[in-house]
């Protein structure tokens, strides 16, 4: 079998071209190993090798973020690598922030397994730890030795595409994903256990540490509805009916995007409900008690609004991630502000 | 209030012409169960079949799993103001096939239906791969709304298991266990210097194929209340619910509640189990507000120390669930909650709906969005065509092969918020 061709990003001063002084340095790209790479090459044994480095100065990177993300890209590219790993970055914030954005380009760009390697508090581990693999290291280049054999065995464990283990067995930051095992007790003991250490005021570990959650604050209220263009978005489920893009009952991993024009009301014949979460007789018999669709004619025509909005975007809610939902909206939301919405009903169910 | 629980042995069912339990085998009389099903006018034809542990066997879209139980001395019979006179139950001796159930399966009511594999890896995630099933497969006559096909399912299931728990009547257990918790003062009194514990037993109620039945009374209609613990062991409590399958609490996880199992093993030892409150999980939020008043309520006058609030269904009774677990808090009583978690298939989202800090103990049964694939099975019970339907399956689940792609959420009782299983999650 060929090596594993790798790639690697380090910044002016692991190159050792300078300090803060040289930060300003834009990207180029050696052949070979330069700096940590060495260590790190030697830790791969013979199953891989880093075959070129790239080299940006962090302001420049920073600086120039658009052009030194294009630059930095087409270089890493150009050497066809099927892993790529940026840093150690220790503690360096702005060198975390490039070996963080520069990594989570090339697994989205070329899909290829992808690693970096910062201190915890490195502010790029906040920003990329969802993303990426990020092994787990000191505050400074101290800590270099204990880093690479890290770094080299979940790398090539990630170019190989076998199973990784928890964060704990790998040295790597917890990405914050959920992932299920099999325990030695069942739910319920392993409650009244805990029940007994709370009461006892001795140490649990919770199973699930509660999230921080978005908060999303109202957008003032529009002044004249009269004069505003509104669109219906539900997470109800309403679809025309045979659900023509099979959105799914549970779980959705899409919306739907309908023309109601001349819609004047959603009858059972014409429209349905793909949602599994609730009872759809209700829903199938009249779709407009979740996208009221029937009402806003009527507000439509006796002026209360100004328009309904030609077309409806729908998706089921039920247990559908926030991950998801978040995206759905935040492609639907260019098209409603491109077509000149001025507010949106979103009914769910 | 005392309860023995005599429970049977049961390691294998077969048909015979006479429904009774021999040798650990149950015998079910099919015909006869046949007809008692057809009573029913709402359903046009019935068939039973038997599923054993390890046969290659795929039953779907499950509705209910149910175990046969009968009361052989105390007040009432099993499924109290449904299938016997509204007496209280909870004392007494009852009778458990210990490893048979009945499966009611068939024709799709909504969406929320679940898949029962009897080996394979999906049958790890599944308590009920490891029983000796009787299955109904129901067919419903034409024409027939949900709701009603989803009751006449219902007592379907509950007949089919009062009719076949009636043959444990007169066979000598292999093992009895008594459960017992005295009228409050008393219970108190017994274990003084022990911490106080109670159940919060969160019904789902969500309406619209989400029921639950306590009494015969439609939980939705409930204020939270109080039940000793071995009410539910007799079938005080059933399932009338189309959650998604991998954490609806079918009838037999209510009448085996794992909690109040393992709160009675530590009762005397660690702490004093005093009871359970049973609310429910209404969706006006003036029902939300008005259920977790009462149960911090409740958990304050029954003087606890601690209660661990358990969860049925997702998303909308998350809030209760935070509700519950802040108002209990705010009472200085000190909370475990048992959830399950909905990740996303990449594990990456928040997994629940509401959160808040005091939920500082918490015990999952899992993502259930995690993606499995279920090999195919020689024979299938009910019917493949709904795969891609229900809740946690998608378009192409159902592969040319038989082999299915989906969530574990299809599978029945996989993420149970009871704590059934032993799977949890945590972070990576």
């Amino acid at each position: 079998m060929s090596k594993i061709r790798v790639v690697h990003y380090i910044n002016q001063f692991f190159a050792g071209i300078g300090g803060e002084e040289k930060a300003d340095i834009p990207p180029e790209v050696r052949d070979g190993v330069v700096g940590p790479g060495m260590a790190l090459n030697k830790a791969f044994k013979d199953e891989a090798e880093i075959v070129a480095t790239v080299i940006c100065g962090d302001s420049y990177f920073n600086e120039n973020l658009e052009k030194a993300k294009d630059e930095v890209l087409k270089m890493i590219k150009e050497h066809n690598p099927d892993l790529f790993i940026a840093g150690p970055a220790f503690n360096a914030g702005r060198y975390g922030t490039a070996c963080g954005t520069v990594a989570k380009l090339v697994k989205d760009e070329l899909n290829i397994p992808v690693l970096a390697a910062m201190y915890p508090e490195n502010p790029g581990v906040d920003m990329y730890k969802k993303d990426l693999y990020i092994v787990e290291t000191g505050n400074s280049a101290a800590a270099m030795r204990k880093a690479v054999p890290a770094m080299a065995k979940l790398a090539l464990k990630l170019a190989k595409g076998e199973e990784i283990g928890s964060p704990a067995e790998e040295g790597y930051i917890a990405r914050g994903v959920r992932v299920n095992l099999f325990l030695d007790k069942r739910g319920s003991e392993r409650a009244v256990d805990m029940m007994v250490k709370k009461l006892k005021g001795e140490d649990f570990t919770t199973e699930y540490p509660m999230p921080d959650f978005d908060n999303v604050p109202p957008n003032p209220a529009v002044k004249d509805m009269s004069k505003a263009k509104v669109a219906l978005v539900t997470s109800g489920g309403i679809v025309p009916k045979g659900n023509p893009d099979h959105i799914e009952s549970s779980s959705a991993s899409k919306y739907g995007k309908y023309d109601i024009d001349g819609v004047m009301d959603l009858t059972a014949e014409t429209y349905e409900t793909a949602h599994g979460g609730y009872d759809p007789v209700y829903a199938n018999e009249n779709a407009d008690r979740v996208l009221p669709v029937d009402v806003m004619r009527d507000l439509e025509k006796e002026g209360v609004i100004g328009e309904l909005h030609r077309y409806f975007y729908t998706t089921t809610g039920n247990g559908t991630s926030v991950a998801n939902a978040k995206k759905f909206a935040a492609e639907f939301a260019q098209e409603l502000v491109a077509d000149g919405v001025d507010a949106v009903i979103l009914t769910s169910t | 209030m005392r309860l023995e629980l005599g429970k049977i042995n049961i390691t294998d069912v077969q048909f015979g012409d006479l429904t009774k339990v021999e040798n650990g085998t149950l015998y079910v009389n099919k015909q006869e169960l046949i007809d008692l099903i057809l009573e029913d006018d709402h359903i046009k034809s019935v068939e039973i079949e038997l599923a054993r542990p390890g046969e290659e066997v795929r039953i779907t879209p499950v509705k209910d799993v149910i175990e046969p139980r009968v009361k052989v001395e105390g007040p009432g019979g099993i499924f109290p103001g449904v299938m016997n006179k509204v007496t209280t139950v909870g004392s007494g001796r009852t009778h458990v096939l210990k490893g048979a159930a009945v499966v009611t399966c068939g024709r799709i009511v909504g969406f929320q239906e679940g898949i029962i594999d009897m080996t394979g890896p999906g049958a790890e995630y599944t308590p009920f791969s490891k029983l000796n099933n009787v299955c109904i497969v129901i067919e419903p006559v034409e024409g027939l709304k949900q709701h009603e096909y989803e009751a006449a399912a219902r007592m379907a299931g509950l007949k089919a298991a009062n009719f076949i728990g009636q043959a444990g009547k007169d066979v000598q257990p292999d093992e009895v266990e008594t459960y017992e918790t005295k009228p409050l003062l008393e219970q108190v009194a017994e274990y003084p210097e022990l911490p106080k514990v109670g159940y919060v037993y969160m019904l789902q109620t969500q309406g619209l194929l989400h029921d639950t039945y306590v009494y015969g009374v439609d939980a939705k209609r409930i204020v939270p209340t109080i039940l000793y613990p071995t009410e539910v062991m007799d079938g005080a409590i059933l399932s009338g619910n189309c959650v998604s399958a991998c954490d609806k609490n079918t009838t037999y996880h209510h009448l085996n509640n794992p909690i109040i199992e393992d709160l009675y093993k530590r009762h005397g030892k660690d702490i004093n189990f005093v009871g359970v409150i049973i609310t429910n999980e209404n969706v006006y939020l003036a029902d939300k507000e008005r259920s977790s008043n009462w149960t911090a309520k409740l958990t304050k006058y029954l003087g606890l120390d601690g209660a661990i609030i358990s969860q049925e269904g997702f998303g909308n009774p998350d809030t209760d669930l935070i509700m519950n677990c802040k108002k209990i808090e705010t009472e200085g009583i000190k909370t475990v909650i048992v959830t399950d978690e909905y990740a996303g298939r990449d594990g990456a989202s928040q997994s629940l709906a509401d959160a808040d800090p005091k939920a500082d103990a918490v015990v999952t049964g899992g993502n259930a969005n995690e993606v499995i694939v279920l090999p195919p099975m020689k024979k299938v019970i009910g019917t493949l065509d709904y795969v891609d339907k229900i809740a946690g399956g998608f378009d192409g689940s159902l592969r040319p092969d038989g082999s299915i792609e989906a969530e574990i959420q299809v599978i029945t009782g996989a993420t149970n918020e009871l704590g059934f299983n032993k799977m949890s999650a945590t972070t990576f």
